[in-house]
C-alpha cells in the first residue's frame, strides 16, 4: 500500500493506506482521531467536517491521495484545550443534545467566522445549512455562532 | 423537610463499603426500589456490588463521583439524574464528577432510555439515595464529636455542629462506611432546592467540543476487526447464493462469513470492510410477493372502512349519535413510514470468548439486549458484560438490539473482537421504522354540540396500545369510540420518538381545527369547553389532567399573543397530552414571496418540576423542530420491498434555514417531574398544519406537507421553516 504524508494539526503524520481511502477513515481508524464523525459518507451531513487550508471540507469525500501539501485541522487541533472561541461559545450556550454532530458544526462555524467575523443572521443560516443536527439543536447552534462572533471581535 | 410518602426498604436497595483507596462506595439498586411492589432480593447478605446499578463514591479528599445509571441518548439524563442525588447529598454541583455506569448483570428493573420515563421513575429513589448518604456522613461526624446528629447541618460537602466545628465529607467517609444504613430519612422541601431547578451544562460538554472518544463508533480495542454486513436489499427476501471471490481479494479483508441470511465482511479497518462489501455478488429470492407503499395505501384505507377492528375504548353509543346528528364531519389523515436516522449510524462491539461475552456500544435497552444475546448464543446471563457508551441519538431505534446481536454472532463465529458498523445506507434501509398509518376521524354535531367522536386507526403492524384511547378527548364527549386495525407486514416497524402519538396528535389536533370552524367557535375556546366536562371525572382510565391541559393552553394563548397578532402572521394552535406531560404549541406562519414560512413556535410545557431548565429547554426546542421537520419533509416509501431512500441526498431532514425559532415556557409547580424527551414533538405538526391552513387556505391531511403542497399547487416551490 502506498505511503502518504499528511500535514495534520501542525504535525507531519505518515500513513499506509490505499489511495482511495477517505481522510475521514484515515483520521478515525489509522490515527485514532475520532472527533471527526461519520454521518453519511457522501458529503451531505457535515458530521465529518475538517479544515483544509483553512476552508471547511467534508473529510468523508476527500481521498487521501489528494491531500499532499495541504494543511489539515481537525476538532482535536482546533485548540489543544477547548479554548477556541467557538468551542467556548458552544459550551456557554449548552448546544449539544446527543452531541454527535457538534464537532462538525464547530468546524464549519469556525471556518466561516474566520472569514466573516460579524455575520448577519441570514449569513449564519446559510453557512450552517449544510450541517445536519438530527436532534434539531438549530436554535442553539445559531445562537452559539452569534456568541462566538462576539468573542472574536 | 418533609418525609417521602413512598416507603422504601432502604436496606434492600442501598449498600455501603469502604474502598481500598479510602473513601466510601454507596451502591443502590435504583430500579428495584422504584417499583411499588418490588421485593428485596432474597438473601441480602449475599448481595454483591454487581447487583447494584448505580453508585456514589466519596473519596477521602471529599471528591464525589456519581455513576449515572441510565443510558444517555441526548435527552440529558446523564446530567439530570445525578443532579437529584447531589441535591440531597448536599454537595456543590461543580465538584461532582459524573460517569456512565456499566451494566454488570441482567437483574435490573429499568435501565432503559425510552418513553421519557427516566426522571419520572428516578425522582424519589435518587433523592432518597442522596439523602441517605448525607445522613450517614452526618451520623459519622456526630459520633466523632459526641453530639446528637440532629444538631448538625450540612452545606456543600461540609458538616457543621452547634459549636460551629466543621468536618468535610471526606474526613468522615471511613467512619460512615461501617455505620448502619439509616431508615426514614427525610427529603428536602422543593423550596429548599439548590441544584434542582438550576441550569447545569451537559456533563460531557468538554469531551464533545474537543472531540474526545465518547460514542460507540469511537470505541476501539486491541485486535479489533471491523465488520460491514450485507443484508437483503428488499424486505421479504432471503439469500439464495453468493460469490465472494472479488470481495476476498479486496485490500485488508480478513474473512467473509455468512450468517442468518446475511454476509459479513471482516476487515482491518472500516473503509476496507465497506469497500469489500460492495464487491460481494449475492442472489436473493422471495417466496411471496414483495410489498409496496401503493398496496399498503389501499389495504390501510380498506381497513379504515371495514369491521375488522379491535375496539379499544367505547363510551355511550357512537352509532346512535351519528344516526341522530345534524351534521357529520369526517376526515382521513395519512402518514408514511419514517426511518430514525440517528446521526451516529448503528454499531456495536462484541467479543465472545469461552469465558465471557463482552459488549460495548450505544444501546437504549442494555438489559434486554444482554439477555437476548446470552439466550441466542446459549450462554448464561451472568457471562455477559455490557458497557454502555454515549449515543449519537436514539429516537427509539436503539431500543432494538439487532446490531448488537449481529456483532455477537459474528464474533462468536470468527472468534475475534468485532465491531459491526452500519453505513448510512445500511442504517436507513435496514431500519425498524415508524409504522405507516392512517386515521379516520368522524364527529357528529347536534344542536351546535359535539355529540359523538369516532377514531379508527389502520397501521402497518399496529401502532396504538391500551392507554392511548384514554388521552384527550376521552371523557369529554359522551359517545366516544376508538378502534384499531393493522396489517402484518414484513417491513420491520417499531418505536420512533414519541411512539404511538407522533402522528395521532397531528390527526386529532388538525381535526379539532376543522371541528371548531364547523361549530363556528374559537378553536381554543372549544378545547377549554371540552376540558370543563372532564374536570372531576371519576373515570380512572383517563390519563391526562384537564386542569393541567387547561393550564398550558391558557399560557400558550398569553405567550403567543393568540388572536392579537397583526394580519400578516397566521397562527395555528395545538395542545396534547402524552408521556405524562401536557404541552400546548402555537405556530406562526408568514407568507414571503407568495410562499408560507414557519417563523416561530411558542411551546408551553407542564412536566412538573424541571430538574435542569437549561437541558430541558434544549429538549423541548429539539422536539418541536424535529416534529416540524418530519411533518414537512419526512417521506419514506417502499417499492417491491425496497426503501425509496438510502442516504441524505434523497432523504430530507430539516436543516438550519428551515428551523423556526422556538420559544419555550414551563408551568411552574411542585409536582413530580414527568417526560420531556418526547412530548413536545407530537403537537408540533398540527400547530404548523393549522397555521398553514390559515395562511394558504390549504388543509394538509397527509404528511409530508411539502409533497402535498407541490401536488395541491402544482409547484416545485416549498414550505420553509
Ligand atoms: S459524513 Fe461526510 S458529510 Fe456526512
Ligand atoms: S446534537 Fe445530536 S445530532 Fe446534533
Amino acid at each position: 500500500m502506498p505511503t502518504y504524508s499528511l500535514n495534520l494539526n501542525g504535525k507531519t503524520q505518515t500513513v499506509d493506506v490505499s489511495e482511495d481511502t477517505p481522510l475521514l477513515w484515515v483520521l478515525r481508524d489509522q490515527l485514532d482521531l475520532v472527533g471527526t464523525k461519520f454521518g453519511c459518507g457522501i458529503g451531505q451531513c457535515g458530521a465529518c467536517t475538517v479544515h483544509i487550508d483553512g476552508n471547511a471540507a467534508r473529510s468523508c469525500s476527500m481521498p487521501i491521495s489528494q491531500l499532499a501539501g495541504k494543511a489539515i485541522t481537525t476538532i482535536e487541533g482546533l485548540s489543544h484545550d477547548g479554548s477556541h472561541p467557538v468551542q467556548q461559545a458552544w459550551k456557554e450556550v449548552d448546544v449539544p443534545q446527543c452531541g454527535y454532530c457538534q464537532a462538525g458544526q464547530i468546524m464549519t462555524a469556525s471556518a466561516f467566522l474566520a472569514k466573516n467575523a460579524s455575520p448577519s443572521s441570514e449569513e449564519i443560516k446559510n453557512a450552517m445549512h449544510g450541517n445536519i443536527c438530527r436532534c434539531s439543536a438549530y436554535n442553539r447552534i445559531h445562537k452559539a455562532v452569534e456568541v462566538a462572533a462576539d468573542k472574536l471581535v | 423537610m418533609s418525609t417521602s410518602k413512598i416507603a422504601f426498604s432502604r436496606r434492600g436497595f442501598i449498600r455501603t463499603s469502604t474502598l481500598a483507596s479510602g473513601g466510601i462506595l454507596i451502591g443502590f439498586n435504583l430500579f428495584n426500589s422504584c417499583k411499588p411492589n418490588a421485593k428485596p432480593p432474597v438473601d441480602l447478605a449475599q448481595l454483591d456490588y454487581k447487583d447494584f446499578n448505580a453508585f456514589i463514591k466519596i473519596a477521602e479528599n471529599g471528591a464525589v463521583t456519581i455513576f449515572s445509571p441510565n443510558p444517555e441518548i441526548g435527552q440529558g439524563v446523564k446530567t439530570a439524574m445525578p443532579m437529584l442525588i447531589a441535591e440531597e447529598l448536599d454537595v456543590a454541583w461543580n465538584n461532582v464528577y459524573v460517569v456512565q455506569g456499566d451494566l454488570d448483570t441482567v437483574n435490573y428493573q429499568r435501565q432503559v432510555a425510552g418513553g421519557s420515563q427516566s426522571i419520572r421513575f428516578g425522582w424519589e429513589p435518587l433523592r432518597q439515595t442522596g439523602a441517605t448518604a448525607r445522613q450517614m456522613l452526618v451520623n459519622a461526624a456526630a459520633a466523632r464529636w459526641g453530639v446528637d446528629a440532629s444538631e448538625c447541618t450540612t452545606h456543600e460537602g461540609v458538616i457543621t455542629n452547634a459549636k460551629g466545628e466543621t468536618l468535610g465529607y471526606g474526613e468522615v467517609v471511613a467512619d460512615a462506611a461501617v455505620l448502619e444504613v439509616p431508615e426514614n430519612v427525610s427529603l428536602k422541601d422543593s423550596k429548599d432546592f439548590k441544584i434542582i431547578g438550576t441550569d447545569a451544562t451537559n456533563v460531557d460538554m468538554d469531551k464533545i467540543i474537543t472531540g474526545k472518544p465518547l460514542f460507540g463508533l469511537d470505541y476501539k480495542t486491541e485486535g479489533m476487526v471491523y465488520a460491514s454486513v450485507l443484508r437483503p436489499p428488499a424486505f421479504g427476501q432471503t439469500l439464495e447464493s453468493y460469490d465472494d471471490t472479488a470481495a476476498r481479494a479486496s485490500e485488508n479483508v480478513i474473512d467473509i462469513i455468512k450468517f442468518d441470511n446475511k454476509i459479513a465482511v471482516l476487515a482491518k479497518d472500516t473503509w476496507s470492510a465497506m469497500k469489500a462489501k460492495k464487491a460481494l455478488v449475492a442472489q436473493w429470492k422471495a417466496d411471496e410477493e414483495l410489498e409496496s407503499t401503493e398496496d399498503h395505501d389501499k389495504i390501510l384505507l380498506a381497513l379504515l372502512e371495514g369491521n375488522d377492528v379491535d375496539v379499544l375504548r367505547a363510551d355511550g353509543d357512537v352509532k346512535k349519535a351519528f344516526a341522530q346528528a345534524d351534521k357529520i364531519l369526517e376526515r382521513t389523515y395519512e402518514a408514511p413510514f419514517l426511518p430514525h436516522n440517528c446521526m451516529e449510524p448503528m454499531n456495536f462491539f462484541a467479543h465472545v470468548t469461552p469465558e465471557k461475552i463482552f459488549l460495548v456500544g450505544p444501546i437504549q435497552t442494555p438489559q434486554g439486549t444482554a439477555a437476548g444475546i446470552a439466550a441466542s448464543l446459549g450462554r448464561k446471563p451472568e457471562e455477559v458484560h455490557l458497557k454502555m457508551t454515549r449515543m449519537g441519538g436514539g429516537f427509539g431505534r436503539r431500543l432494538y438490539g439487532d446490531f448488537a446481536v449481529e456483532a455477537a454472532t459474528i464474533s462468536n463465529i470468527s472468534k475475534k473482537p468485532v465491531k459491526v458498523v452500519f453505513s448510512r445506507e445500511d442504517d436507513m434501509t435496514d431500519g425498524i421504522y415508524r409504522p405507516a398509518s392512517k386515521y379516520k376521524i368522524r364527529a357528529s354535531i347536534k344542536d351546535g354540540q359535539i355529540t359523538g367522536y369516532h377514531l379508527t386507526e389502520a397501521a402497518i403492524n399496529g401502532n396504538m396500545y391500551g392507554l392511548i384511547p384514554n388521552f384527550f378527548p376521552a371523557g369529554a364527549i359522551e359517545n366516544y369510540q376508538v378502534d384499531a386495525a393493522n396489517y402484518q407486514s414484513k417491513i420491520t416497524t417499531g418505536a420512533w420518538r414519541a411512539p404511538y402519538t407522533n402522528f395521532l396528535a397531528f390527526a386529532e389536533q388538525s381535526f379539532f381545527d376543522e371541528l371548531a370552524d364547523e361549530l363556528q367557535i374559537d378553536r381554543v375556546q372549544m378545547r377549554l369547553d371540552l376540558l370543563q366536562k372532564v374536570k372531576g371525572t371519576t373515570d380512572d382510565r383517563i390519563q391526562y389532567s384537564p386542569e393541567r391541559l387547561e393550564g398550558v393552553i391558557k399560557m400558550a394563548v398569553e405567550k403567543s399573543g393568540w388572536g392579537n397578532k397583526p394580519d400578516h402572521i397566521y397562527q395555528g394552535f395545538s395542545a396534547y397530552y402524552c408521556h405524562n406531560s401536557h404541552v400546548a404549541e402555537v405556530a406562526d406562519v408568514v407568507m414571503e414571496n407568495g410562499e408560507p414560512v414557519v417563523k416561530k413556535v411558542t411551546c408551553v410545557i407542564d412536566c412538573g418540576i424541571v430538574v435542569n431548565p437549561l437541558g430541558a429547554r434544549n429538549q423541548a426546542e429539539g422536539g418541536v423542530v424535529d416534529g416540524i421537520g418530519h411533518a414537512m419533509y419526512g417521506d419514506f416509501t417502499f417499492k417491491n420491498g425496497v426503501p425509496s431512500s438510502k442516504n441524505f441526498d434523497t432523504y430530507r431532514l430539516i436543516r438550519m434555514k428551515e428551523a423556526p425559532l422556538v420559544e419555550t415556557h414551563f408551568i411552574q409547580n411542585n409536582l413530580a417531574p414527568t417526560g420531556l424527551g418526547e412530548p413536545t414533538l407530537p403537537p408540533a405538526g398540527a400547530a404548523v398544519a393549522n397555521a398553514l391552513k390559515a395562511a394558504t387556505g390549504n388543509r394538509f391531511l397527509k404528511q409530508p406537507f411539502t409533497k402535498q403542497y407541490e401536488l395541491m399547487n402544482n409547484t416545485k416551490k416549498e414550505i420553509l421553516g
